[in-house]
C-alpha cells in the first residue's frame, strides 16, 4: 500500500471530474489521482500512496535539510 | 533518482551513526510506528549498526496487522457471497481469518479482485452493474483520504452498486494507548512520515505536552531514519521532549488540508478494535450518517462478531513494542511467511515478516 519513493509528474489530465496524472518512478509510469495536490505542476515530485499523490516535494526544503545533514555530519566527523 | 540517492548516502549514514554512538550515554527505547519504517530499518541493518544501548521497537503501524479478526471474518463472509465482487488491496488477501483467508475464498470461486487504488472500485462497479461491489477500506490516515474520495466520486457518478467495508484506524490514539499502558517501554517515537504528510505534525503537539515524550517525524531512507534516531537520542539525553520534523521535504505542520477536508466530510471518529491490542477509544473512522448507504455492514446485514485471537500468536505484544518477533516461540518454526499464524507475519509491512525476510534469527540468549 505504501510507496515511499518520490515520483515525477509527467502529465496531467482529467477523468470523470478528477485531476489525474502520469507519475514516473525510475522509468515506470503509473496513473495517480492528483486531486489532493491540485497545484501540482508537470516536472514536480510527489509521493503516491494507494493511487493518490498526497504531497508535492518541497524542493527547497529537501535541499536545505540535506545541506544541514551533510554539514552536521562533517563537523561531527572532524570533531 | 532525485530526492532518493541523497538520503541513501552511505558516508552521511556512517557519520550519523558515529554521532549517535557519541551522544548515547544510557539505554533508550525508541519506537518507530510505521511498518514501512520497520522494513527499511531491518533491510538496511540499522538495528544492528546502532549501539547496544539503543533499542528500536516496532509499533502498530501496519494496517494489515491491526485489522481485527472480526473485520477479516466479515470480509470473508462478503467475498463468499455469490452476488458480491470483493475489492481489496493485495496485502489483505493472505491475512488469516479463523479458518481461511481471502485467497482461499478466491480459489473456491469467490469474486475477489486486487486493486492498487480505491478508485478502481468505481470502474469495477460501472463494468458490473448487476453485481454488488464491496471495497475493503483499510489503512491509516494515509489511505483514508483515498477511501473518502472513492465515496465522493461514487456520489458524483451516481453509483449505487458500491459499498465499503470500513476498517480505517488513526495513529495518535494508538500512540497514547501505548504510553498509557503500565508495561510501556517506549521513551521516544519516530512518527510515521506519510501519516504526517496528510495530517501534519500538529496532531502530536498534545502528546508531546501531556506525556513529555520526544516525537521525531521521520522519512523512510537510511539517512532519514538515522537522523530521526539521532534527534530522538539528543532529546532523550538532554531531558527534552518536543516535536522535530526530520521529513520537512514532505511534511508540514498543517498537513494536506484538501485530504483532511475530504476525510472529515465522509468519515467520523469512532472506537475501534485493533487486532492483538483490543479496543482503543476514538481510534477509528466510520462513515458519516449521510453516507450510510455506502456502508457494507448494514447493507449485507453483518452483525457484530466477537472472535478470540489465536492463542499461540503474540503479535499483540509485538505490536505494543513489548517483545521482538524473534522472541515469539513460533517464529521461524511453526510460523513463517509461507505458513503464517498471525497478521504480522503475513503482511509485507508486518514486523514478524521483516524479521523473517531480513533473517533476524540470532539467538536471543546471546543478546
Ligand atoms: S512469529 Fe507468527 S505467531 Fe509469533 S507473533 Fe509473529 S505472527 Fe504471531
Amino acid at each position: 500500500m505504501c510507496l515511499a519513493i518520490p515520483g515525477k509528474v509527467i502529465s496531467l489530465h482529467e477523468e470523470n471530474g478528477l485531476l489525474m496524472g502520469k507519475v514516473e518512478f525510475g522509468g515506470t509510469l503509473i496513473s495517480a489521482c492528483l486531486a489532493y495536490v491540485p497545484e501540482v505542476k508537470v516536472g514536480e515530485y510527489v509521493i503516491v500512496h494507494a493511487g493518490f499523490a498526497l504531497n508535492v516535494i518541497d524542493e527547497e526544503e529537501a535541499e536545505r535539510t540535506f545541506a544541514l545533514l551533510k554539514e552536521i555530519g562533517e563537523s561531527e566527523g572532524q570533531g | 533518482m532525485k530526492y532518493l540517492e541523497e538520503y541513501r548516502n552511505p558516508e552521511i549514514a556512517h557519520r550519523l551513526l558515529d554521532e549517535i554512538r557519541d551522544k548515547v550515554t544510557r539505554p533508550w527505547v525508541i519506537m518507530e510506528i510505521c511498518g514501512g519504517q520497520t522494513h527499511a530499518i531491518l533491510r538496511n541493518g540499522i538495528d544492528e549498526l546502532l549501539p547496544d544501548t539503543v533499542t528500536l521497537v516496532h509499533g502498530p503501524g501496519c494496517p494489515v496487522c491491526v485489522t481485527p479478526l472480526e473485520l477479516i471474518e466479515k470480509a470473508l463472509t462478503l467475498a463468499s457471497r455469490p452476488e458480491v465482487t470483493f475489492v481489496s488491496f493485495g496485502d489483505m488477501l493472505r491475512v488469516p481469518g479463523v479458518s481461511r483467508d481471502l485467497f482461499k475464498v478466491k480459489s473456491e470461486g469467490g469474486d475477489v479482485r486486487i486493486v492498487y487504488s480505491p478508485l478502481d472500485a468505481i470502474r469495477i462497479a460501472k463494468e458490473n452493474p448487476d453485481r454488488q461491489v464491496v471495497f475493503f477500506a483499510v489503512g491509516f490516515e494515509t489511505t483514508a483520504p483515498n477511501s473518502a474520495m472513492l465515496v465522493a466520486q461514487a456520489v458524483r457518478e451516481e453509483i449505487t452498486n458500491l459499498s465499503l467495508l470500513v476498517s480505517h484506524v488513526l495513529v495518535p490514539p494508538a500512540m497514547t494507548a501505548l504510553l498509557d499502558s503500565p508495561q510501556n517501554r517506549v521513551q521516544a517515537y519516530l512518527a510515521a512520515g506519510h501519516v504526517c504528510t496528510v495530517m501534519g505534525w500538529q496532531q502530536y503537539e498534545s502528546i508531546v505536552r501531556d506525556y513529555h515524550v520526544p516525537i521525531v517525524v521521520t522519512g523512510f531512507e537510511p539517512v532519514d531514519l538515522l537522523s530521526g534516531i539521532l534527534s530522538a537520542i539528543k532529546q532523550l539525553e538532554s531531558g527534552q521532549a518536543k516535536i522535530e520534523n526530520q521529513y520537512a521535504r514532505m511534511v508540514t505542520r498543517e498537513g494536506n488540508l484538501y485530504a483532511q477536508r475530504q476525510i472529515d466530510d465522509v468519515f467520523q471518529i469512532c472506537d475501534r478494535t485493533w487486532r492483538g491490542i483490543g479496543v482503543i477509544p476514538r481510534s477509528g473512522l466510520k462513515l458519516r450518517d449521510k453516507y450510510a448507504t455506502f456502508d457494507a455492514e448494514p447493507r449485507f446485514g453483518l452483525t457484530d462478531l466477537v472472535i478470540a485471537e489465536p492463542a499461540d500468536c503474540i503479535s499483540g505484544i509485538i505490536l505494543q513494542g513489548l517483545k521482538k518477533p524473534n522472541e515469539c516461540p513460533q517464529f521461524g518454526n511453526r510460523c513463517t511467511p509461507a505458513t503464517p499464524l498471525g497478521a504480522t507475519m503475513v503482511s509485507s509491512e508486518g514486523a514478524c515478516a521483516a524479521y523473517y525476510n531480513y533473517q533476524r534469527f540470532r539467538n536471543l540468549s546471546e543478546k
